[in-house]
């Protein structure tokens, strides 16, 4: 039977009454008194200097409050990056300043030069139309691997090279890999991309922000996946403003998918001009500014190379990839393609030496970071689909030379640094062939063949690391941020709870599962519990959402939060009851006495926290408020098995994807509905990456894709019924609720499972396909069969 | 600026607008309702669908002074009289069609315009009419149970739960 509430249940979601109704607040619904707006005007060019800006005519315009450009931000700092990798030689990684608004240079299109401020939009972008703005152009850096050139344009004069790092992983297991490969019975190798996307939440990006020069605080709105960081870094690396001067609030937020992790110009800008002009400004991007400023994703270019043994075993793994960081660095784009893709590259495997190389590049792009899966996507694309090469080269069926791989021993360190805690492989692969029927495809494919069409299928099992972590290791590893998560619960005197998170919801409805974790500890109704974030003022100093980390390294600090709650409650309780402490029960929200009838009700002992006349003064304090800061010991490592079926039309190399099954583990799961939702979202963006997303730049540097007009979002008809399981446990053994996370696994895993089933398709008709980039469009696939 | 005048969730409303303001922008800025969301500005997304005179229309792409003398209707006017869920919102709660929000609005507009011309739509013929309402949370998966549910259909039959 399932549950009707608690851990377990699918509880509908609180937060749809306001969404369905029309009454969410997003950031672009806050007008503040007096509020003027601002106009971005940005560079159309990829490279050039700025020769000049002339912002007097504009200056007279009507409703001009100020045109600002980079001369007004002297003094003030650039937008820092977070995460400093050290490279093969013990280097730091070369750091350019990305600064608020462009100083001499613009450097990508997009980049801001100048910003109009007025008493509206439509003034304010009258009024841009009159700054003149003289740019040399420059011959713009695009291609990575010409970008490493001696004598290449460099996007950064004061840099030595278009080389951001030349990183290496394990170092120490370089000559040994070299060798293992060397001598061994076969070896697959692979070149693959991994496309640039872009993340495209729904809701464009706004900043809204206030000055109070009563008080010397600032406000700021912001579509945020993360305010307290935001706010650290906005107010101690930018602009200089005491954390206590400064509130940042991330209200409902439409979607997000790492794009609004960053602290991004815009967000400074707004905060700077408010207190400069003395009235809020609010800044609202379009969808084609979205295109050209929120940060991108993926953009690797990958050599991998896998050997084998002559019964299939992995010996050796040696990947060398080329990693896009743009014209800048975004706030954690370092650490995507380093530790969150060479710590990855072991997979379910018990490959014993892998080493990986990466080369990050600066170009004249918009800067890449973190998009949904974050450097695990390009680890398992590369991975899984040079695996199904090998199976092909070498005669042996794809499940099987994985089956003959998988790691089945745990706890399993790796030669890549990370210690997988548990994980059951084999169980995720059972239950994809058999959800996805795999046993009647042969049938399937024959069908398919008679009416003229080729049918594949094709298989990945990923394996992903969530809630990164623990701090101290994350500082070893160059991070410039803690880890942790952080909850306060806050009993009120009649026994309801608020409870304040550090992490963030933007989707994942943290506000109906976080509540259904706290009402099972205590045995509550949900109904009387609330989730409170997105507040710096309202909620202890957390890292917000992203990486799969909130039910994992959230949900944790609640329980241990709430498990103060229950300790002090208890004291309180046997103080009521005359009885002594241990023997204090707590059960649906009862203290009972163990082994007689007395009991006093959840709501009594909270009453008597706050009217503490019959209490224990001597020994406690009054009061029912506790707050905890969880930082995990470990990773966690969510997998699945990912199986995918596709039909091929031979006359127009149009794929079509017939159905998708997805079997993972994520441990104990708090609300399976929600779960699924996850799922599916994820699948549908990976299944998007491999058909038919691609940001795509010219020659130039122009981007050829800047809207939903030329960038192909997936639509409700690109899709089919998705088939989800997560029957497949094997709890989390480091954190208090089990459990591993579950938001960014579809994306992880599918894009692989999809092309190997295209690269199925052809190998049976009888093509010599070993691969196809993605996207997968029909002209790509054509050109592939007819080469 | 011209004086426009329309019935907007039942409420008679007469506003100044320029020539060049958007229906859209009227709802957000000038009324307040600020259920109706702008997510693109090449009328693609749907997160701005209402119903015009009945129609779904995008208001991003009509100027509010075209809406002079229509009957608008927004996610604000959706639920039921004693302010419940309707049948249609009610099914997105349960079958779970809805995460960020953003696009729900535009989602739940369309999905009414659809089942009033079609009350039995085929999984197909949902997943086509939805062309012009993007959505990056879900995947379509729960939006098509939802339609399918609020249409009366067997919601098992189209989705293995």
């Amino acid at each position: 039977m399932p549950k009707d509430g608690g851990i377990g249940a699918s509880s509908k979601r609180r937060e749809d009454l306001r969404f369905l109704t029309g009454k969410g607040k997003y950031t672009d619904d806050i007008n503040l008194r007096d509020q003027t707006y601002a106009y971005f005007i940005r560079s159309d060019v990829a490279h050039g200097t700025i020769n000049s800006i002339d912002i007097s005519a504009a200056m007279k315009m009507p409703g001009v409050e100020r045109v600002f450009t980079a001369s007004d931000f002297e003094g003030v700092g650039g937008v820092p990056c977070g995460w400093q990798v050290t490279d093969r030689h013990g280097q730091p990684m070369q750091e350019p300043k990305h600064p608020v608004l462009a100083e001499g240079k613009v450097r990508h299109v997009g980049d801001p030069i100048a910003v109009v401020v007025a008493d509206s939009l439509a003034e304010a972008r009258d009024a841009a139309e009159q700054v003149e703005i003289d740019i040399t152009e420059l011959p713009a850096v695009l291609n990575m691997k010409d970008a490493l050139n001696d004598g290449a344009t460099k996007v950064h004069d004061d840099l030595t090279s278009n080389l951001c790092y030349d990183w290496g992983f394990v170092e120490e297991n370089r000559d040994a890999v070299d060798a293992a490969i060397k001598g061994a019975h076969h070896v697959t190798t692979l070149e693959l991309k991994n496309n640039r996307l872009v993340a495209n939440p729904m809701e464009p990006r706004v900043a809204v922000a206030d000055f109070d020069s009563s008080t010397d605080e600032y406000t700021l709105y912001t579509t945020s996946q993360n305010p307290h960081v935001i706010r650290l870094l906005m107010g101690a690396f930018v602009l200089g403003i005491p954390e206590h001067k400064l509130r940042v609030v991330a209200p409902d937020v439409g979607g997000g998918f790492g794009a609004k992790i960053y602290h991004y110009a815009e967000e400074a800008f707004c905060t700077f001009a408010a207190k400069q002009i003395g009235r809020p400004v609010k800044w609202t991007s379009s969808r084609s500014e979205a295109f050209m400023s929120d940060a991108h994703g993926r953009d690797h270019v990958t050599k991998i190379e896998l050997a084998l043994d002559k019964d299939g075993k992995f010996l050796a793994l040696r990947t060398d990839t080329h990693a896009n960081m743009g014209a800048y660095l975004s706030t954690f784009a370092p650490s995507i393609p380093t530790w969150l893709h060479g710590t990855l590259m072991a997979g379910n495997y018990t490959t014993p030496l892998i080493y990986v190389n990466v080369k990050a590049v600066f170009t004249n792009t918009v800067p890449v970071d973190a998009y949904r899966g974050a450097g695990r996507p390009e680890a398992t694309f590369q991975l899984e689909r040079v695996v199904d090469k090998a199976a092909r080269e070498m005669g042996i069926d794809p499940v099987e030379l994985r089956r003959k791989n998988f790691i089945t021993e745990f706890p399993y360190a790796t030669p890549v640094a990370v210690e997988y805690d548990t994980g059951d492989y084999h169980a995720t692969m059972d239950k994809l062939l058999e959800l996805s029927d795999h046993a009647g495809f042969e049938a399937r494919a024959a069908t398919s063949k008679a009416n003229g069409k080729l049918r594949g299928f094709g298989i990945a099992h990923y394996i992903e690391a969530c809630g990164i972590a623990p701090s101290n290791l994350v500082g070893q590893l160059g991070a410039r941020a803690g880890l942790y998560e952080s909850a306060t619960v806050r009993v009120n005197a009649t026994g309801s709870i608020s409870v304040m998170t550090g992490s963030h919801s933007h989707g994942q409805g943290h506000e109906t599962s976080f509540a259904q974790v706290v009402a099972e500890m205590i045995g509550i109704d949900e109904s009387q519990i609330d989730i409170v974030h997105g507040d710096t003022a309202k909620t202890p100093m957390g890292m917000g959402t992203y990486g799969s980390r909130s039910i994992a390294v959230g949900g944790s600090a609640m329980v241990r939060a709430t498990e103060k709650i229950i300790n002090k409650a208890r004291k309180i309780a046997a103080h009521l009851m005359e009885a002594s402490e241990a023997d204090i029960e707590l059960k649906d929200g009862q203290f009972t006495v163990a082994g007689t009838d007395k009991s006093v009700a959840w709501g009594d002992v909270t009453l008597a926290a706050y009217v503490p006349h019959n209490y224990p003064l001597e020994d406690i304090e009054p009061g029912l408020e506790e707050t905890a800061f969880y930082d995990p010991a470990n990773f966690t490592y969510p997998s699945g098995a990912y199986g995918c079926e596709v039909e091929v039309d031979p006359e127009t190399g149009k794929v079509t994807v017939l159905g998708f099954t997805a079997a993972d583990d994520f441990g104990n799961i708090i609300n399976p509905m929600i779960v699924e939702g996850q799922v599916h979202g994820g699948l549908a963006q990976g299944i998007g990456q491999a058909m038919i997303e691609n940001c795509a730049y010219d020659d130039d540097g122009q981007l050829l894709s800047g809207s939903y007009m030329d960038y192909a979002m997936p639509r409700a008809d690109d899709l089919p019924m998705f088939t989800v399981d997560h029957s497949s446990v094997t709890p989390c053994t480091h954190n208090p609720l089990g459990v591993k996370g579950c938001g960014e696994a579809g994306a992880i895993g599918s894009p692989p499972a999809l092309v190997n089933a295209v690269v199925d398709a052809l190998q049976r008709a009888g093509h010599d396909v070993t691969h196809i980039d993605m996207p997968l469009s029909p002209d790509r696939v054509w050109a592939a069969m007819n080469s | 600026m011209t004086k426009v005048t329309m019935t907007v969730n039942g409420k008679t409303v007469s506003k100044e607008v320029e020539g060049r303001t958007l229906l859209s922008a009227m709802l957000r800025e000038q009324l307040n309702l600020t259920g109706t969301h702008i997510g693109c500005d090449t009328s693609q997304c749907g997160a701005c669908v209402v119903h015009v005179n009945g129609e779904a229309v995008k208001s991003c792409t009509m100027f509010a002074a075209e809406a002079d003398g229509a009957e608008v209707k927004t996610i604000e006017g959706m639920a039921n009289a004693d302010g419940s869920l309707s049948t249609i919102q009610a099914a997105f709660q349960e079958h779970h069609g809805l995460q960020c929000g953003f696009c729900t609005p535009g989602m739940v507009m369309s999905a009414a315009a659809l089942l009033k011309d079609n009350p039995k739509p085929s999984e197909a013929e949902v997943r086509e009419y939805l062309e012009g309402n993007l959505c990056r949370c879900t995947g379509y998966h729960n939006i098509v149970k939802a339609i399918m549910a609020a249409s009366g259909q067997d919601v098992p039959a189209v989705a293995a739960e």
